[in-house]
């Protein structure tokens, strides 16, 4: 997928430092004229019930990577008080390790402000949301708990591709949304184009932008203003029945599931017996609480806010993402819940050896335990033995994903090419008997239906959204041709800039495309993609052959029209990726029997070193051991030997084609 | 045991070569003989070799040094262990330091075999190499050699020089068949890390040979010395006559060997000091401080490690396999002696598939490469390695 600069192994829930009851709340120094309602340094619950209804604003902020929506943040906590206000201040909900270590935000997070305003204490819960295409399901997740939102724009590199995304999110659930130009302090930040192009791209009046400076505080308090004004407060009421919407989840391996929950009506508190509406499964609350962003335990939770609850829940898939709480015996009409995050790009994952089969398990088992988005399903093959076909929400995913097992687990894995689910209208009655359906999708190009019991081909495809300096234009439109893409729409948003909509298949875009983009705009150009169903597409299964033999990894489901060139480049790249070996290796390319590229990899003639005297043996010695080690992990197709990044390797290189 | 002695100083570097060798204005023999005295006997001491059957004088440039530093080694030598009579001392010689009065001093000092280091008869290639001496010196060289020292003397040839054709190495090789004595020994340029050679050739500034090239090279090579009457008996070296090198043979056949001087490797069990296990050892590579150590406690030993059983049947298996014997049963058993060849190569696995393919053999003589084989050992070894592991 879109493999961004600074793109996150968003999925490394690291095991974090949930402790219970975290003392650092509030800070001693506040003016009790904030009436906060802590009783004492925290050690006591909260009391909500001083935050009605009228005085809550629940909200996110969106933008772009990198345009500042996590410094934002931290001023927003500091002016709060809800974090001490020091140097030491960035990305504060940033918790991951992984995020703070490349500076982005992964995981949505939530904090509970308190800030008062014309005499009236308001509880401002912000729902921080990931900055990066990958986790959009993350935003709209986020976005449902709110009633408004801060679209932050980059006052110098204006509206991006995410920044529409965004936009239209936020638009869509009709949200109350303040426009903010951040980053004013920069030497070229330009405000008024921003304005213009806010104005010309959402139809929001320039003066309701609020320019500021995140980094250096400016015009930060103007922010929370409006949000207090703009923002509507959650309609509810906590005489209602509860109805407590599941927006997130993480796991904690001592006390289970904690759930971040919105609550759409009623109040919440520990000891209550509640059902999910979703699995009807019944738990007792034991905690419940406010995030300032450590958790903070209150007595209760009314309509309105925004906490986490704690009740029993062994696993996470029990907390579904979407789910609706209520009061046992209480039932109420869940709320509409959302889609889960759709993987898009599949891939099988086989122990090198089979006798691994049984620790692998247990790896891949922990490792998603916190990751709800990667699929796992039991899968098999003759070649490959007993694995699993896993479903990631791109590439990069992918790859970190096995880099952690083997990082962290020690473990080898055989990775399949992934491939994007594509589906196939069935035309033979026995396949359709077998399959108890017309049409199926194909997660495994093993299981790619024959053509003759196939009426028709379908490939995922997205709208995908590019904005970009207009000299870079004509580049962009030859690749997204060369992708097979289909242009929908091209905009000016000023004099500069172009915004360009293209539906693309899917698989075009899933390994390489934003690189592609990258470079050829000199990282100008931002892309961001939405899903937009299936098309029909003249689909072939391409194997690739090393001496005959199927390299099952490296099995694709292809367009027709791409197969000649990606058959002739994956055979190129092969020949470098395989070393010479005792024979001639063909590396051919095939379509059924039909063979539609060949590479020769001929044999070693001569592999021995000169001189081995007294003085060279010891270095002999270990390089051999290492190369007989090597020799361990790699993978036999026939009788040709194939390291086991070579695939990977392979299908990885695209970019320089 | 045979000791190797290690002389560290050469007068110029060479393109190609990235061995433990110093370059220096001026070089204190007396305290560097004296110095190689001490370590030979406190070695050969520790080793309780009872009787030496082959000494080298290697380097560097051992030519460089006296004939009276050549002479109180092997006394220190001779003093310490039995070496006898016809044991075989060779002394690696460049032609730039092997003019006919120091050849005939190195004679008369114990020297009875010369090992010249020609490496091509074309002033261009010797030049690429950064060789000091010419073609004709060289050609003077050996034919000096070859007289104070007949049938005894070897030289050493390089092939695979970046734009050295197929046709030029052949010319060459023929040239240097009519100069040659009963031995030679062919290495196929190895384009070493930190040497001038390396950096042209990766930096792209000279050509590198294709692998094609240098199979045909060495292929043509083989045939025309076999032709000659030269038996191939190591991936690089031939020789006929039965003229084979005793010392470099003990090192593929895995014996005890001593390495005496900076940056010298041995292997050997320290028996004078109630060892009982084969050791690899290292002395200290820089020549100060390794004279020093020598003269402060008698060795420069900087690193021993006690080789196991397994690492033992790794060498025997990857040198023995470089030589036309192979390794013998009679080798296997010494290392070995509950697990015969059979027993561990005999097995269905990487040696039977191998010596289906038609590179390996074992009979009756011991596991040993074919011709074809030989020429691809490197990807034969991780492989039975595996295999020997497993057993």
């Amino acid at each position: 997928m879109a493999l961004a600069g600074r793109t996150a192994a968003w999925w490394a829930r690291l095991p974090s430092s949930r402790l219970p009851a975290a003392p650092l709340c509030l800070p001693p120094w506040l003016p009790a004229a904030c009436g906060r309602p802590c009783s004492s340094r925290g050690k006591e619950k909260l009391d909500m019930s001083t935050y009605p209804v009228e005085s809550i604003r629940n909200f996110s902020i969106i933008a772009h990577v990198d345009h500042g929506k996590s410094t934002l943040a931290d001023r927003l906590l500091e002016i709060t008080g809800t974090i001490a206000k020091t140097d030491r201040n960035k990305q504060v909900l940033d918790k991951l390790q992984v995020e703070r270590e490349r500076g982005i935000t992964v995981k949505a997070q939530s904090a509970s402000l308190f800030y008062s305003h014309g005499g009236v204490n308001y509880l401002l819960n912000l729902i921080d949301t990931p900055g990066h295409v990958d986790f959009s399901y993350e935003v709209s997740r986020s976005l449902s708990a709110c009633q408004g939102v801060i679209l932050v724009v980059d006052a110098n590199e204006g509206i991006q591709a995410q920044t529409v995304a965004n936009f239209y999110l936020a638009f869509e659930a009709q949200l109350a949304i303040i426009p903010v130009i951040n980053k004013i302090d920069l030497k070229n930040a330009d405000p008024e184009r921003v304005e213009k192009q806010i104005e010309k791209l959402f139809d929001i009046p320039i003066h309701e932008c609020v320019r500021i400076s995140a980094k250096q505080g400016t015009n930060v308090e103007k922010v929370l203003q409006k949000v207090i004004e703009k923002i509507p407060p959650p309609q509810c009421n906590t005489a209602d029945p509860l109805k407590a919407l599941v927006f997130d989840s993480t796991f904690d391996h001592y006390r289970g599931v904690i759930a971040n929950i919105a609550l759409f009506g009623g109040e919440i508190q520990k000891g209550h017996k509640i059902v999910s509406a979703h699995t009807k499964k019944r738990y007792e609350v034991n905690e419940v609480g406010i995030l300032t962003p450590n958790e903070q335990p209150t007595h209760k939770l009314y309509a309105g806010q925004v906490g986490y609850l704690v009740a029993g829940m062994k696993e996470v898939t029990e907390a579904q993402i979407g789910d609706t709480l209520f009061l046992y015996k209480q039932p109420v009409e869940p709320l509409p819940g959302f889609k889960s995050a759709k993987p898009m790009v599949f891939a099988g994952m086989y122990p090198v050896d089979q006798t691994e089969y049984n620790n692998l398990k247990s790896a891949l088992e922990r490792l998603t335990l916190n990751d709800s988005s990667v699929t796992v399903h039991r899968d098999s093959s003759l070649a490959l033995g007993a694995g699993w076909r896993l479903g990631f929400l791109g590439l990069l995913h992918m790859e970190v994903f096995n880099q952690r097992l083997e990082q962290e687990y020690n473990m080898s894995v055989i990775l399949t090419a992934p491939t994007v689910p594509y589906k196939a209208v069935l035309s033979s009655a026995k396949l359709i008997k077998e399959y108890g359906k017309a049409e199926i999708t194909i997660i495994n190009p093993a299981q790619f239906p024959d053509k003759l019991s196939v009426s028709e081909y379908l490939e995922p495809t997205v709208l995908g959204t590019i904005v970009t300096p207009h000299e870079y234009i004509g580049k962009i439109i030859v690749l997204c041709q060369d992708r097979r893409a289909v242009q929908k729409d091209m905009l000016y948003i000023d004099e500069h800039r172009v915004m360009l909509k293209y539906i693309f298949p899917l698989n075009e875009i899933v390994v390489d495309f934003y690189d592609a983009l990258k470079s050829l705009s000199s990282g100008y150009a931002s892309f961001d993609y939405e899903d937009a169903g299936y098309q029909a597409a003249d689909l072939i299964k391409m194997d690739i052959l090393l001496n005959g033999n199927p390299v099952e990894e490296l099995a694709t489901i292809i367009h027709n029209d791409k197969a000649y060139a990606t058959g002739k480049f994956l055979c190129e790249r092969l020949k470098d990726a395989i070393p010479r070996q005792l024979f001639e290796i063909a590396i051919q390319a095939a379509i059924g029997k039909k063979i539609i590229a060949r590479e020769t990899l001929k044999a070693y003639r001569k592999n021995v070193v000169a001189k081995c005297y007294g003085g060279d043996i010891t270095r002999r010695m270990k390089l051999l051991k290492r190369q007989a080690e090597g020799k361990k992990l790699m993978r036999k197709i026939g009788n040709v030997e194939v390291p086991r990044d070579a695939f990977i390797r392979v299908l990885k290189r695209q970019t320089d084609k | 045991g045979t000791p190797c002695l290690q002389w560290p100083y050469c007068r110029k570097r060479c393109s190609y070569c990235n061995f433990n060798k110093y370059v220096v204005p001026a070089v204190d023999e007396a305290a560097m003989r004296a110095c190689l005295v001490r370590e030979a006997r406190t070695l050969l001491r520790l080793s309780q070799v009872q009787s030496v059957t082959s000494v080298f004088f290697g380097g560097g440039t051992p030519s460089l040094a006296s004939p009276r530093t050549m002479a109180a080694v092997l006394e220190a030598i001779a003093g310490t262990a039995h070496l006898p009579a016809g044991a075989e001392v060779t002394l690696e010689a460049n032609p730039s330091s092997a003019s006919p009065p120091r050849l005939d001093g190195f004679r008369a000092a114990g020297i009875n075999r010369l090992s010249i280091g020609v490496q091509s008869l074309d002033d261009a290639e010797l030049q690429l190499l950064g060789r000091e001496h010419t073609a004709v010196e060289a050609r003077r060289a050996v034919e000096v050699a070859r007289g104070l020292f007949p049938g005894r003397t070897s030289i050493d040839l390089i092939f695979g020089l970046p734009g050295q054709s197929q046709s030029a190495w052949a010319q060459g090789l023929e040239a240097a068949l009519g100069l040659c004595d009963d031995h030679v020994s062919l290495y196929q340029l190895t384009l070493e890390r930190g040497t001038a050679l390396a950096a042209q050739v990766w930096g792209g500034n000279l050509p590198a040979p294709s692998q094609d090239l240098l199979a045909d090279m060495y292929q043509t090579a083989c045939t025309m010395l076999v032709a000659a009457g030269f038996r191939h008996y190591e991936v690089s070296n031939f020789a006929r006559k039965g003229a084979l090198s005793t010392h470099n043979l003990s090192y593929w056949r895995a014996e005890q060997y001593i390495g005496v001087g900076p940056g010298a490797h041995g292997r050997f069990v320290p028996w004078g000091e109630g060892g009982c296990s084969r050791e690899a050892r290292v002395q200290t590579l820089e020549p100060d401080a390794w004279m020093r150590e020598v003269q402060t406690q008698g060795h420069g030993t900087r690193r021993r490690v006690v080789l196991s059983p397994l690492e033992q049947l790794e060498e025997v298996l990857a040198l023995g396999l470089r030589t036309d014997e192979g390794v013998t049963h009679e080798r296997w058993g010494h290392f070995s002696p509950h697990l015969s060849l059979e027993g561990v190569f005999g097995a269905p696995g990487e040696a039977a598939e191998l010596q289906q393919q038609g590179w390996l053999v074992l009979d009756g003589g011991g596991l040993r490469c074919r011709r074809e084989g030989l020429a691809v050992l490197d990807s034969l070894l991780p492989g039975l390695l595996c295999q020997l592991q497993r057993g």
